[in-house]
């Protein structure tokens, strides 16, 4: 069974990364809402918010980055919920495959999805005046780090995919996330909100990441931030993979 | 090979207090075509699904080609394919996709012909490269029977295989099920059908208060209706009446 794992996973994959290429306004709505943020922040708050960077545009964009992230991994969830739903998982799972692989083909689904809607965002970024000197090294640690945030979030979105009772509840989970750039680093410095704002925001992770991604664009030591954000990514990720494998096994058998 | 296909003892299920399979016992004969008849919600979908490995059961054993299903869960599934009460077919692909798609997870090489093929046979070949979500709902039933052929898997399960087909592709899925039997393909179907199961079946269960009460030919079945009643009806009894002096249900 486990032999096929790769194959199967590989022939699943291609399946819904179908799904994604024939409904592209998926990719389109991921990106827009971020898009509509960064341009009201950049152009109609920016002029008022003092972040002590020459650039607002290079200031925001991690945060723009984790929330098109946060809103391209409900699609996972949607996408897992309507397989769940139509009985083609039932299908699959009565089939001689490895049965790990019909989750696997849904969290690659989801990076290739997501880099996409990434990509799509940075563009317009750049079109709106981003600039980075970041090097080789730099870039390919922001994408490291997308790529696990991703990841956390896709395993987290395996939850309600496989849980929920309806379409609106397998992507309500990721409104609060969505929400969570707000109250970090990612649009104003932490420094002027009140105190206790101030110490969640400062002790979420949206602000580490956010934080290490802003020092690797703007050539700045990364200093902890890049720890934080990492124990935070990794910690999530092994939290929700289990969780989501469990509830998984508990559907199929 | 062992001559019966699908053995079942003394099945049991409960869904938290509703007690649905009471110790469920019935045998199926390799080739042939069994019918396990009951109403609406009296557990044929929890049988199918445990002899396909869904879901376990409470109490007793069930094997399939003989694999035990709870032990051999992997060696089923290699023997069996599965039709679901609702055609599980994937809506933003093409009919062609989806038997492609199914052909690969069965590991078999030539997926195109494969799936050209049994097209043809289920007379999809123009429909083939149009999405699934533009098909009625008796081309979606015979891709759904389309897609569990492949493979040609020795024991194949089918849901409630014709409801909500209307009368054409209702005959069709019956052609379709004959052939399968005939060509030495064990068939267990669930219907709530009195017809259909007298149509198709080699044997019939009965499956009333999680229990198989009845189980035998169309002609068993049928002298198991008082002989006095037989005296006055001009016909012989159909399967419904011999169903309802059973179970009880008033016509
Ligand atoms: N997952 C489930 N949870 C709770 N009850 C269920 C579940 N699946 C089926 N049932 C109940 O078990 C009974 C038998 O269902 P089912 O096997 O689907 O019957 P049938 O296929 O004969 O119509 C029904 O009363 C149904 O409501
Ligand atoms: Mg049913």
């Amino acid at each position: 069974m486990t032999a096929h794992f790769i194959g199967d996973t590989g022939t699943l994959l291609g399946r819904s990364l179908r799904h994604v290429s024939r409904s592209l306004d998926t990719i389109v709505t991921t990106a827009i809402m971020p898009i509509a943020f960064m341009l009201l922040f950049v152009y109609v708050f920016g002029g008022a918010i003092d972040t002590g960077s020459d650039s607002y545009v290079a200031y925001l964009l991690p945060g723009i980055l984790i929330m098109t992230i946060a809103s391209g991994v409900t699609y996972t969830a949607y996408r897992l919920f309507l397989d769940l739903r139509s009985g083609i998982l039932e299908r699959f799972q009565s089939m001689p495959i490895a049965r790990s692989a019909v989750l696997w083909a849904h969290v690659l689904t989801s990076l290739v999805a997501n880099l996409i809607s990434l990509v799509v965002v940075v563009g317009v970024a750049l079109v709106m005046g981003f600039r980075s000197g970041a090097g080789v090294l730099a870039w390919l640690a922001v994408l490291g780090s997308l790529l696990l945030f991703t990841l956390a979030l896709t395993w987290l979105a395996v939850i309600p995919g496989l849980t929920a009772k309806s379409v609106d509840g397998a992507s309500a989970f990721a409104y609060p996330l969505i929400l969570l750039p707000f109250v970090s680093s990612a649009f104003v410095p932490t420094g002027t909100m009140p105190g206790p704002v101030r110490a969640f925001a400062e002790h979420q992770p949206v602000t580490s990441i956010v934080n290490t991604i802003r020092d690797l664009f703007m050539q700045q030591p990364v200093g902890n931030d890049i720890w934080i954000a990492l124990a935070w990514c990794v910690g999530t990720l092994v939290v929700a993979y289990v969780v989501a494998t469990g509830a998984y096994r508990r559907k199929i058998s | 090979m062992v001559a019966t296909a699908i053995e079942v003892h003394g099945l049991e299920k409960s869904y938290r207090d509703l007690h649905v399979l009471r110790g469920v016992d019935f045998d199926v004969a390799r080739g042939s075509i069994f019918a396990l008849l009951g109403s609406n919600g009296a557990g044929k979908t929890t049988v199918i699904r445990i002899l396909s490995t869904l879901l376990k059961t409470d109490a007793g054993t069930a094997t399939v080609n003989g694999f035990d299903v709870a032990t051999h869960a992997p060696d089923v599934r290699e023997s069996i394919s599965l039709t679901g009460q609702f055609a599980a077919v994937d809506e933003i692909l093409t009919g062609r996709e989806n038997l492609v798609l199914v052909a690969r997870l069965r590991h078999l090489k030539d997926t195109g012909r494969i799936a050209d093929e049994l097209l043809e046979r289920f007379a999809l070949t123009d429909a083939g490269g149009r999405r699934v979500s533009n098909y009625s709902g008796g081309m979606r039933r015979r891709l759904d029977i389309a897609m569990s052929l492949i493979g040609s898997p020795p024991v194949i399960f089918l849901d409630e295989p014709t409801t909500g087909l209307d009368p054409e592709a209702r005959i069709e899925v019956w052609r379709a099920i004959r052939e399968l039997a005939a060509g030495g393909t064990t068939v267990l179907l669930t219907t709530q059908y009195l017809d259909e199961a007298e149509h198709l079946a080699d044997r019939i269960a009965i499956l009333h208060e999680g229990r198989i009460i009845v189980n035998g030919t169309l002609a068993e079945l049928k002298k198991l209706l008082p002989p006095a009643k037989v005296e006055y009806v001009e016909k012989q009894p159909t399967l419904e009446d011999v169903f309802f002096a059973i179970v009880g249900g008033g016509k």
